[in-house]
């Protein structure tokens, strides 16, 4: 499968990168050569065999319900660009 | 039955679906040990999980599975065994992660039902497609500034259950009963406290209409539905929309709308209609959740009796009518209240001063049961004075609202005020005699054939014994000294 500008662009917007047009001549190729390297993994024979979400075979370990952390508000805000009052300051976004 | 829209062009029905996002109660956050408590300093309960800060590992709380599980036990669903945490990426101020930690693919629970109360008195199963646990995002405050926004992430990383129904709904009323019968499933359970205000439920509700009969319309999702009312609203107004963009020849896109309480109207939200690839993929941080046989049996012993079923127990058991029985279910609180002062008694008479003495007060004066001055002991202690004959049941009126304004028992006040009903012969033997002493004209009226009289004579004794004359013992009384 070969990644065209437009999927870059897409893909850029998705993950909030910016990206001029330079980058997404350079892009395009780079990402066609790695979907066409992962693509060798469809040769392989798959029926019967259902989607994998973890590789070991355990159960999670489950938390207690009490309260063990929070009151860090300083710690939290600590590499805010801007704050307030402890509330962190971003530009407005409003619907 | 089912509401239909009178269009220029013939009758549309209205199909609705509802997504439900219901807090769940539990002391700390679904992947984190913060506090989930309400209304506190800003960031101050969050920990660095929750402001997503790199490294930081999520950690299932294990209570909130079980109130998922308790939950879609409450709903007659499916537990599913094998589930699985999945990451909604999007990007939002309030979302410090960039993705929502979700389940898609493989929720906790499965299909289910609830039934709902039409106000015609008839009942319509709703189906429920499914419950997933998720992860709340923070909140934004957008009048603090003005080209600013400020962001507190308390909320961030709370756990909620979306409920998700079967567009089995026909109109604003079903859909508000079935909101109000949900919210009561999940209070009795315990799993969400309901509050709408606090944000602690909202609703986003689907909506389309078609030609009753033909194949589904295309639906819109309304967003920002919080409240009983504004869900009302809002299908009320997008239903019409619709209705009057198809009758015009046009076609409905399927998109998010804001409800808007302020105008009444639904608005779309053209912003998030790009941003609808969620690149949905299993969370790597998070083992899928596996849930045994024998812990699903254990969390169902816990359930409470539902309400549809302490309903019919109330109606059977106590002879209550259908309406004292579903205004008694209402809440657990007041169910519970309602049988303490039942037990041992004559239950309908139970019933109607809970409903209306107390409760009728306390809705006067905007109070709740839980700040009621009575209690439920103390309201059955007057009903003991009732049926003992003490007091009559006139008197305990008097009793209840003095009870009311001070706390006092009500034995306490009848003593205290000398309220004791005079059920002694003799002494109101005596007063009779009075009475037919002092009137002598009446008494000739009536034995002249004015029976009329009789309440005047009635009226009489009840007044000198500031009416804690026993009735009958007066009515009996007088009917021999009349002859």
């Amino acid at each position: 499968m070969s990644i065209d500008k437009a999927t870059v662009y897409k893909i850029a917007q998705l993950a909030r990168i910016r990206v001029t047009e330079e980058d997404v001549e350079r892009l395009a190729p780079q990402l066609s050569n790695i979907m066409q390297f992962v693509e060798q993994l469809e040769e392989v024979n798959t029926d019967n065999v259902g989607p994998l979400a973890n590789v070991v075979d355990i159960t999670p370990r489950l938390r207690a319900d009490v309260v063990s952390d929070g009151g860090i508000p300083g710690a939290v805000l600590a590499n805010a660009p801007e704050e307030q009052e402890h509330y962190f300051v971003v530009p407005k976004v409003v619907e | 039955m089912a509401e239909l829209i009178k269009g220029e062009t013939g009758d549309w029905e209205i199909v609705i679906g509802m997504e439900v996002h219901a807090q769940v109660v539990a002391n700390s956050k679904l992947f984190s040990g913060a506090s989930t408590e309400f209304g506190a300093a800003p960031n101050s309960q969050v920990s660095l999980v929750d402001a997503a800060m790199p490294g930081m590992l999520p950690v299932l709380n294990e209570y909130c599975v079980e109130q998922a599980v308790r939950t879609g036990l409450g709903l007659n669903a499916e537990i599913m065994h094998h589930s699985v945490f999945e990451r909604k990426n999007y990007f939002y101020p309030d979302l410090p992660q960039g993705y929502q930690i979700s389940q898609y693919q493989h929720p906790i629970v499965g299909k289910g039902v609830i039934e709902i109360d039409l106000p015609d008195g008839t009942i319509k199963e709703i189906g429920i497609t499914r419950l997933h646990l998720e992860q709340d995002a923070g909140k934004s405050l957008h009048d603090q500034h003005p080209r600013k926004s400020f962001v507190d992430l308390n909320r961030s990383g709370c756990a909620l259950m979306e409920i998700v129904s079967e567009p089995d709904i026909r109109g604003p009323e079903e859909a508000t009963a079935y909101l109000s019968k949900l919210r009561m499933i999940l209070r009795y359970l315990g799993t969400c406290n309901g509050n709408m205000e606090e944000g602690s439920m909202r609703a986003d509700v689907n909506v389309s209409v078609r030609r009753p009969g033909e194949p589904l319309g295309t639906r819109c999702e309304i967003k920002n539905v919080n409240s009983v009312k504004a869900v009302q609203m809002a299908i009320d107004y997008e239903a019409r929309r619709q209705v009057e963009i198809i009758e015009d020849g046009g076609k409905i896109d399927q998109e998010t709308r804001l409800w808007d309480p302020a105008k009444g109207v639904t608005r779309s939200m053209r912003s998030k209609e790009e941003a609808h690839d969620y690149r949905y993929f299993p969370d790597p941080d998070l083992l899928p959740l596996d849930i045994k046989s024998e812990w699903i049996e254990e969390i169902r012993e816990t359930l409470p009796e539902l309400p549809d079923e302490k309903k019919k127990r109330f109606m059977a058991d106590y002879g209550l009518s259908l309406y004292d029985a579903t205004v008694l279910i209402a809440e657990r609180a007041r169910a519970d209240f309602f049988e303490t002062v039942a037990t041992g008694r004559d239950a309908k008479l139970a019933a109607n001063w809970v409903i209306n003495e107390l409760l009728g007060i306390l809705n006067k004066d905007g109070k709740t049961l839980a700040e009621s001055p009575v209690s439920a002991a103390q309201l059955g202690g007057l009903l003991d004075l009732i049926l003992d004959d003490t007091i009559s049941g006139k008197i305990a009126k008097d009793v209840f609202a003095e009870m009311y304004a001070s706390g006092k028992d009500a034995a306490d006040i009848v003593e205290e005020k000398g309220l004791k009903q005079v059920t002694d012969t003799g002494a109101i033997e005596k007063i009779v005699d009075e009475v037919i002493a002092e009137n002598p004209d009446n008494v000739a009226a009536y034995k002249g054939g004015k029976d009329k009289l009789f309440g005047f004579f009635v009226g009489q004794v009840m007044k000198k014994t500031q009416g804690k004359a026993n009735p009958a013992a007066v009515n009996a009384l007088l009917k021999t000294k009349l002859g």
